[in-house]
C-alpha cells in the first residue's frame, strides 16, 4: 500500500510537472496543452514511481518502457525525462524550435529516453506488442506501458494491437488509456461511439480497470494490480484535458493552441499557488 | 536454360538459413506465410514467428517495437499489402528512426496474375522510394535474393525487399556477389544501354539477344538495389550509351525509371531515357505471360521499342 508521504511526494512532482510544461510552452504559441495536461498524473506515477528506470541509463536493456502513443502529448514526456536528469532542464523551452531534440512529436532518434517514434496516432500499442514480445523472445522481463488518447481509440489499429497482445497474452503490457473525452476538434462521441469502453476491451480479452486518472492513489493502486494480471490490462483513466489551469480545462479549442500573455500569467498564477499548497503537504 | 524458380522459394529457404545462423532474426507474417515462403522459418523457429493475421499495420508496428529492443524482424505480405496498408506505420515507426526492419513484399508487379489490379502491385518502389533511410532491393533470380536475404540483414536501417511469384532463369553462377547499393552489367554493349530489376532482367537479356541479331549492341544493367541508386553505373552508361532505356514491372511513375531519370536529369548532353513498363495504369486479371505482352515487357516487345526509339 502506498504511503502518505510517497502520495504527497507524486502530487508535488505532478505540480511541477504541470508547471514547468506550461512555462516551457509559454504565451503565444501554438501547442498541445490539453492533452499533454491531462496526462500528467499517470505520466508522474510511471516515471517517478512506478518503472523500472535508470536515468543514468535510458538504453538499460531491462528497463521497463513507456511508450507515448498519444505523441501530442510528449512535453509531458519531456518534462518527466528532464526533471529526472536524462537531459538538461534548460533544454525543456527548445520545444519544437528549428534545431531542437525536442521534436513537436516523440522522435526516439533526436533524444534519449523516448522509446518510439509516434504522431500518427494508433501505433503505439502494436509498438508495445512488439517490444513485449521481443522481451518473450531476449528472455527479459521487463514491462511495457503504453499511454493511448481516447480520440485515437477511432483508429483501428489499436483494436489489431488488442486481439494481438490477447492472443499472445501479453501480461505484461499495460495500456492506460487517457480519457479526456475530447479530441482535436470536439467530443470524441461526436464522431463514433465510444461506449462502452471497459466492456469493449474486457470482451476482447484484456483485464480492465477504470480510474478518476488525476487521482495519485487510484493510479498507483491500479498500476501496482496490473502487475498481477495473467492478460494484457486495460487502465480507463477518466482525465480532464487541460487539468490544472481553470480555463483550459475541458475545452477541445485549446487541444493544440496558443494561450496570450495575460492568460499565460494566470496559468503560471495558478499553477504556483497548486505547486506550494503541493508543498505544504511534503514539508 | 537453368531451371525456372520464383523468387520467393529462395527467399523462404535463405530466410530458413539465416534463422540458424542469426539468433536474433524473426519473421512475421500477415496471413500469408504459405505463399510468402515464410512457412519454412515458422515450422524451424516457431519461437521467433508470429503471425498476426490480418493486420498488415499491426505486423509492422509490432516489428519496429522488436526492431527497437535488438531484434531483427523480416515482415511479410504481398507487396501491394504491405507498403499500400502499412505505409504510415513503415514512415513514422521505421523510416523516420530508421529501425532494422526488412520488408519484404512477395507476389509484386503484374505477374501475380489472375487476382487483378487489387493484388497487382505496380506503385510499391515508388511508395518505398520516396522515404528517408529506406533501402529498395529488387533481385532478378534465385541466387541473387539468396544473396540479398543475408546482406539486409546486415544492413543497420530499413530496407524494403520485392519478389515475385513468377518463375525466371537462374542469371549469376555461383561468384556471383550480391553488394546493396552495386548494379551488375549482365551484358556488354556500345550502342544501348538497358537497366533493369526483378522479373524484368530477363526479359531485357532476352531482348538484346534479338537486337543483336540487327547488330544493335545493348548493355543490360541489373538495377537490384534501386535505393541508393548506383549513380556510378547511370553515368558511365549515358557516357558510352546513343539511348538509355529502363525496363521494370512496375509503373513508370516513381520506379526504377524515375530513379535513372533523376540521375540522368543532372548529367550535361546524356542520351534519352527511354521507360519501359507500365504506364500510369491499374493491372487486370490474366496470365503472367498474357499481361507481360500487354504492357510490352517480353523480350521481342521491348527490342522492338527499343529499335524504333534508336536515333
Amino acid at each position: 500500500m502506498i504511503t502518505e508521504a510517497e502520495l504527497a511526494r507524486l502530487r508535488h512532482l505532478a505540480a511541477t510537472m504541470r508547471w514547468r510544461i506550461v512555462t516551457m510552452m509559454g504565451a503565444s504559441k501554438v501547442h498541445h496543452f490539453g492533452g499533454s495536461l491531462s496526462s500528467v498524473d499517470i505520466i508522474t506515477a510511471l516515471y517517478f514511481r512506478k518503472m523500472r528506470y535508470d536515468p543514468n541509463n535510458p538504453r538499460w536493456l531491462e528497463r521497463d518502457r513507456f511508450v507515448m502513443s498519444k505523441g501530442h502529448s510528449v512535453p509531458a514526456q519531456y518534462t518527466a525525462l528532464a526533471m529526472l536528469g536524462v537531459f538538461p532542464v534548460e533544454e525543456l523551452s527548445t520545444l519544437k524550435r528549428l534545431g531542437s531534440r525536442l521534436q513537436g512529436h516523440p522522435a526516439m532518434h533526436t533524444i534519449p529516453g523516448l522509446e518510439a517514434c509516434t504522431g500518427a496516432l494508433g501505433e503505439g500499442l502494436s509498438y508495445a506488442n512488439g517490444i513485449a514480445l521481443a522481451g518473450r523472445i531476449l528472455g527479459l522481463s521487463y514491462r511495457v506501458y503504453c499511454l493511448i488518447g481516447d480520440g485515437e481509440l477511432q483508429e483501428g489499429q489499436v483494436w489489431e494491437a488488442a486481439m494481438t497482445a490477447a492472443k499472445h497474452c501479453l501480461a505484461n503490457v499495460t495500456a492506460i488509456i487517457d480519457r479526456n473525452r475530447l479530441k482535436a476538434m470536439d467530443e470524441a462521441a461526436c464522431s463514433k461511439q465510444m461506449d462502452p469502453l471497459p466492456e469493449r476491451w474486457a470482451s476482447f480479452g484484456w483485464a480492465v480497470a477504470e480510474i478518476d486518472g488525476h487521482d495519485m492513489a487510484a493510479i498507483c493502486n491500479t498500476l501496482d494490480w496490473s502487475d498481477g494480471q495473467s492478460q494484457p490490462s486495460l487502465i480507463i483513466a477518466n482525465t480532464v484535458k487541460g487539468k490544472g489551469v481553470s480555463f483550459l480545462e475541458g475545452q477541445a479549442g485549446f487541444h493544440n493552441a496558443a494561450i496570450d500573455e495575460t492568460q499565460y500569467q494566470k496559468a503560471v498564477r495558478e499553477l504556483e499557488s497548486a505547486l506550494a499548497a503541493q508543498g505544504e503537504n511534503v514539508r | 536454360m537453368s531451371k525456372m524458380t520464383e523468387t520467393r522459394f529462395a527467399y523462404g529457404e535463405a530466410l530458413l538459413e539465416l534463422g540458424a545462423q542469426r539468433p536474433t532474426v524473426v519473421a512475421l507474417d500477415a496471413d500469408l506465410y504459405k505463399s510468402t515462403r515464410t512457412v519454412l522459418f515458422r515450422d524451424a523457429y516457431p519461437n521467433r514467428f508470429v503471425d498476426v493475421g490480418i493486420s498488415e499495420s499491426d505486423m509492422v508496428s509490432t516489428a519496429a517495437g522488436m526492431a527497437a529492443t535488438g531484434l531483427i524482424p523480416y515482415c511479410n505480405s504481398f507487396a501491394i499489402f504491405i507498403t499500400g496498408v502499412c505505409y504510415m506505420p513503415i514512415r513514422t515507426q521505421i523510416a523516420y528512426p530508421s529501425l532494422p526492419v526488412k520488408l519484404i513484399g512477395s507476389s509484386a508487379g503484374l505477374t501475380q496474375g489472375p487476382d487483378g489490379a487489387s493484388h497487382q502491385s505496380l506503385e510499391d518502389i515508388s511508395l518505398m522510394r520516396g522515404l528517408p533511410n529506406m533501402v529498395v532491393v529488387s533481385p532478378a533470380d534465385d541466387v541473387e535474393t539468396r544473396q540479398a536475404t543475408f546482406a539486409i540483414a546486415d544492413w543497420p536501417g530499413p530496407v524494403y525487399m520485392r519478389l515475385g511469384r513468377y518463375p525466371v532463369p537462374r542469371l549469376f553462377d555461383g561468384g556471383y556477389h550480391f553488394t546493396i547499393g552495386k548494379a551488375t552489367t549482365m551484358r556488354e554493349g556500345g550502342d544501348v544501354a538497358i537497366f533493369a530489376t526483378g522479373h524484368t532482367v530477363c526479359k531485357v537479356l532476352d531482348a538484346a539477344d534479338l537486337l543483336a541479331r540487327d547488330h544493335i549492341e545493348a548493355q543490360v544493367i541489373n538495377v537490384s538495389t534501386i535505393k541508393p541508386l548506383d549513380h556510378e553505373a547511370v553515368q558511365a552508361a549515358a557516357a558510352r550509351a546513343q539511348l538509355l532505356v529502363s525496363v521494370e514491372e512496375h509503373s513508370i511513375i516513381g520506379g526504377l525509371g524515375s530513379a535513372i531519370a533523376e540521375t540522368v536529369s543532372g548529367i550535361a548532353h546524356a542520351p534519352r531515357l527511354l521507360r519501359l513498363g507500365v504506364h500510369d495504369q491499374f493491372g487486370e486479371s490474366g496470365l503472367a505471360d498474357e499481361l507481360l505482352e500487354k504492357h510490352r515487357l517480353t523480350g521481342k516487345l521491348i527490342a522492338e521499342d527499343i529499335r524504333q526509339a534508336l536515333p
